[in-house]
C-alpha cells in the first residue's frame, strides 16, 4: 500500500533507462518534458500539440511494426480528450503496445485545473471496458516494476497502467520541437536509409 | 454487311478503382468514420490482408493513426463523410508541422440536392476550411474523374510530402433520401 504519490520523473526514468529499440510516443506537457529529462531519444516522439491524438499515433506506428514495442506516456488530461481512441485500439488488439497515463488529476500546463479523474473518472475501468488486456492504477514502484516487463515485451498487450503521480515542482526539460526533425530522426532511427527512399 | 455492334456503356466500378489504387500505393492502414458513399470500399479493405482497415470513434483520430503510421514506415488513407472534416481541423496542425503525408478521401454532402438542413453548413465548409489549412484539395464529381483525382492525390501526399483532399462530389454518391421524404 502506497503512502504517498509516485514522482513523475522517478517514473519515466525507470519506464525509459535500458529502452534499446523501444518506441515511444510522448504526450504534449509535463509528459513530453518528463520523458526529455529521462534522456531525448530519436525513438521518442514528443507531442507539442496533437492534444487527444498520442495514443492513436501509437496505435499507428505499432500497426506498422508489429514486432516491436510502442509505449504512449502521456497525461489525463490529453487521455481524456481522446477517451474514445481507447475503444479504437482496444478493437485493433495491439500485442504490442501499451499506455502510461501519468494521472496528477490536473491540467498542469494551464493553471492546475482539476481533471475528471480528480472526480473519480477512472480511466482504467474504461481501458477493461472496451477490451484492454490488462488495465490497473499503479501506486508503488513494485507494480511498475511488473509493468514496465510487459511493456517491453510487447507481446501480450495492449495494456494500459494509470500512474498516479503528485505534484511537486519539477525542471523544465524541453525536446526539440521542429516536427520535421522530429519525424526524420525517429523513421531514420527505426528504418535506416530507407526512411528517405 | 458487317455487324455493327452498339457500344453498351459499363458502369465504372469507381469504389474498386480506389480500393485498386490504394494497393498500388502500398497503403497499408485504412482509417475510417463510416458513410455511406464509402460502403463499398470499406468493405474491400476490411477484405484485403494486406491492408489494415481502423474503424474510428471520430474522424480526427485518423490523422494521428496516418501519421503514427508513416513514423513506423507504414502508408495509410482517411476515409470520411464531408461532416468528419470539422472534426478533424486542431489535428491537421500534427500533419502540417510536421509534414506528415496526409490523404482523405472525403464523400460530400450538403452540397447538391440535400435534404438535411443540418449537413449543408459543414458540407459547404468543407473546402473553404481545408484550404485555410493548406491542404490540397481534389474533386471528383463524375465516375471517370474518380480513379484520376485518386492517383493524383495520393502522388501529392505520399511522394510531395502534402496534406491532400479528395473530395467525392454528392452528384457522383447521389442524394441521399429517405423514404418517407419522397413520399
Amino acid at each position: 500500500m502506497a503512502t504517498k504519490l509516485l514522482e513523475r520523473r522517478s517514473v519515466t526514468s525507470e519506464l525509459l533507462r535500458d529502452r534499446g529499440d523501444l518506441m515511444v510516443v510522448a504526450g504534449l506537457g509535463a509528459p513530453a518534458w518528463d520523458c526529455t529529462a529521462a534522456g531525448d531519444h530519436p525513438l521518442t516522439f514528443p507531442l507539442w500539440g496533437a492534444m487527444g491524438g498520442a495514443c492513436m499515433i501509437g496505435l499507428g506506428i505499432a500497426l506498422a511494426q508489429l514486432a516491436k514495442s510502442v509505449l504512449i506516456i502521456t497525461g489525463d488530461g490529453e487521455m481524456l480528450m481522446g477517451l474514445g481512441s481507447l475503444g479504437t485500439v482496444a478493437v485493433q488488439r495491439p500485442a504490442n503496445l501499451s499506455i502510461v497515463v501519468l494521472d496528477n488529476e490536473h491540467y498542469g500546463e494551464t493553471g492546475m485545473q482539476k481533471t475528471h479523474t480528480a472526480h473519480g473518472v477512472d480511466i482504467a475501468k474504461v481501458a477493461l471496458a472496451c477490451g484492454f488486456k490488462s488495465a490497473s492504477v499503479v501506486t508503488t514502484m513494485a507494480e511498475l516494476a511488473v509493468a514496465r516487463k510487459a511493456i517491453y515485451e510487447g507481446k501480450s498487450g495492449p495494456h494500459l497502467y494509470v500512474v498516479k503521480v503528485g505534484n511537486e515542482k519539477v525542471s523544465i526539460a524541453l525536446p526539440p520541437r521542429d516536427g520535421p526533425h522530429l519525424k526524420n530522426r525517429f523513421r531514420q532511427a527505426l528504418l535506416g536509409e530507407k526512411a528517405f527512399v | 454487311m458487317q455487324t455493327q455492334h452498339q457500344a453498351v456503356p459499363v458502369a465504372i466500378d469507381w469504389p474498386a478503382q480506389i480500393h485498386r489504387t490504394l494497393r498500388d500505393f502500398d497503403v497499408k492502414q485504412v482509417a475510417y468514420v463510416p458513410d455511406a458513399g464509402h460502403r463499398k470500399l470499406i468493405e474491400l479493405c476490411h477484405a484485403d490482408t494486406t491492408m489494415r482497415a481502423v474503424s474510428l470513434s471520430t474522424e480526427e483520430e485518423g490523422i494521428a493513426l496516418t501519421s503514427g503510421a508513416w513514423l513506423g514506415g507504414a502508408r495509410g488513407v482517411l476515409l470520411m463523410q464531408s461532416s468528419g472534416v470539422g472534426n478533424c481541423i486542431n489535428m491537421l496542425s500534427l500533419a502540417r508541422a510536421c509534414n506528415f503525408p496526409l490523404l482523405m478521401i472525403i464523400t460530400m454532402r450538403g452540397e447538391w440536392g440535400e435534404f438535411n438542413p443540418w449537413q449543408v453548413p459543414m458540407g459547404q465548409a468543407v473546402e473553404p476550411s481545408l484550404k485555410l489549412f493548406e491542404t490540397i484539395v481534389l474533386r471528383a464529381d463524375s465516375p471517370e474523374e474518380v480513379q484520376p483525382s485518386v492517383e493524383a492525390g495520393a502522388k501529392l501526399a505520399f511522394n510531395g510530402y502534402n496534406l491532400v483532399a479528395v473530395l467525392l462530389g454528392q452528384r457522383l454518391i447521389g442524394s441521399k433520401a429517405f423514404k418517407s421524404v419522397d413520399d
